[in-house]
């Protein structure tokens, strides 16, 4: 369904939102600087597979359930989130990042057509329970890089990395 | 009525029993580099829980508010955006901050396609370099990568291109002379090394001759070369097709030593062909006209 209606983003242009508690996502025109052209379709699949990421990624931070990482992260972006996730567990923290908007942009096709570099402005509320109680629900606006490469079926996110906007 | 005494013993005792307040602030700094030690700082009274949240990593540390509570090196080693939160504080009292990867890049991984590839080729050869730190964060800042590709005729070329958002790229030609090459990436101290194997191209040209062996025709091609002048590989099959009264048989044969050879029936009025590849040679007619 993300990758259908990526599509239909990329071939409008336009901004849309997802049903209730799905993120407004926008994506901008690609200027890549390479010499790999970047279908559509190539774009769409990328695009949607890293914003399923991020549903992976709200789950399993939440139920600190590292398995759920598994379809949409590969190398270091997942090592990384899974020692996260066992930190949480330790300490009896789990958290809820619930992406609002992206806007998002391809800024590199690697000319072998392995790797795809995304930046994503998002914006996502971030609750911090302990024990369950909530300590702090917040607003937070970063600026995500994060770079896919294909597996067997999809683009997985190998590099999720962010800064301030 | 109560005296002033046990009223303000009352409120001692309720201001005691209240969650910290927004009087109660966190101060981490706006930029930490990862692996860095680094401080927060804190106002208010009494102890609390202090959480650093992120993706990346999460801590949590009981500190004395009022003070700064230092982290030693190693503690945030993965860059990224986290939120120092204090535990009671009104949720907009979080304060957000950076892990930036550190300075110095550790690690490249570096990507060269293909392994394998004919000899002059323009921008046949590419590599695809990110730059990360010690701690396999992508280091976003502009690095310059110097990319050189040596052959072993000791011809060298040399790109130096910066990384945008940690990345950088370059094409390269194949050599005229067949051979292993050389392919470095370098970022400061760091190399990372691909070996590229630059094969012969299409023959260039091809010719063969025939002559005959008793009953049947021995058909032998010319050493085999490509336009460069390297010797087509051993392997290679080079197909004979020989056309007689509208019938057609064909031979398959590998080069060997640069020569692919074969023997087919000696008819007269046959006429004989050699093809490999996209590359048809010279045909011959054999017999009395």
């Amino acid at each position: 369904m993300i990758r259908f209606l990526s599509l239909i983003s990329l071939i409008v242009g336009t901004t849309f939102a997802f049903a209730a508690d799905q993120p407004a996502v926008r994506i901008e025109p690609t200027n890549l600087p390479g010499p790999r052209p970047l279908e559509k379709q190539t774009e769409a699949a990328a695009i949607g597979d890293y914003l399923r990421a991020w549903q992976s990624l709200r789950l399993a931070l939440e139920q600190n359930r590292a398995d759920l990482l598994d379809a949409d992260f590969i190398g270091t972006a997942k090592d990384k989130l899974t020692d996260t996730i066992q930190e949480q567990t330790k300490l009896g923290i789990r958290t809820r990042y619930q992406d609002r908007s992206h806007d998002l942009q391809v800024v590199f096709y690697s000319p072998e057509g392995l790797s795809i570099q995304l930046v994503d402005n998002v914006e996502y509320d971030v609750q911090l329970l302990d024990q369950d109680k909530t300590q702090t629900t917040q607003m937070v606006r970063a600026r995500y890089i994060a770079i896919l490469t294909p597996s067997e079926v999809r683009w997985r996110v190998r590099v999720f990395q962010a800064e301030s906007r | 009525m109560r005296s002033p005494i046990t009223l303000l013993a009352v409120a001692l005792v309720l201001s005691m029993m209240q969650p910290l307040s927004a009087e109660n602030t966190v101060s981490p700094p706006k930029t930490v580099y990862a692996g860095d030690a680094f401080s927060i700082q804190t106002t208010g009274n009494g102890r609390a829980v202090l959480y650093i949240v992120g993706p990346g990593q999460v801590l949590r540390r009981d500190v004395q508010l009022g003070q700064t509570t230092f982290f030693p090196a190693r503690t945030l080693t993965n860059a990224g955006h986290y939120l120092a939160v204090l535990e009671g504080v009104p949720s907009t009292e979080g304060k957000a901050f950076d892990v930036a990867p550190a300075k110095l890049p550790m690690n490249l991984s570096f990507l060269a396609k293909p392994s394998r590839l004919p000899v002059g080729l323009h921008d046949g050869i590419s590599g695809t370099v990110y730059v990360f730190d010690a701690y396999e964060n992508l280091i976003t800042a502009p690095a310059p990568v110097s990319f050189q590709l040596s052959s072993g005729s000791g011809t060298v070329q040399s790109r130096t291109i910066e990384t945008l958002n940690g990345v950088a790229w370059a094409q390269m030609d194949s050599e005229a002379k067949e051979g292993s090459a050389k392919f470095v990436a370098r970022v400061g101290e760091i190399s990372s090394t691909r070996v590229i194997q630059e094969v012969p191209g299409d023959p260039c040209g091809l010719k063969m001759s025939a002559r005959q062996s008793g009953d049947k025709l021995e058909v032998e091609t010319n050493s085999m070369r490509d336009c460069a002048g390297n010797i087509v590989p051993d392997g290679t099959i080079v197909t004979f097709t020989e056309l007689y009264n509208g019938a057609q048989s064909t031979v398959d044969v590998p080069i060997k030593h640069g020569v692919a050879k074969a023997e087919m029936p000696a008819y007269n009025g046959a006429r004989i062909s050699a093809a490999t590849g996209v590359v048809l040679g010279n045909e011959i007619y054999w017999g009395k006209q």
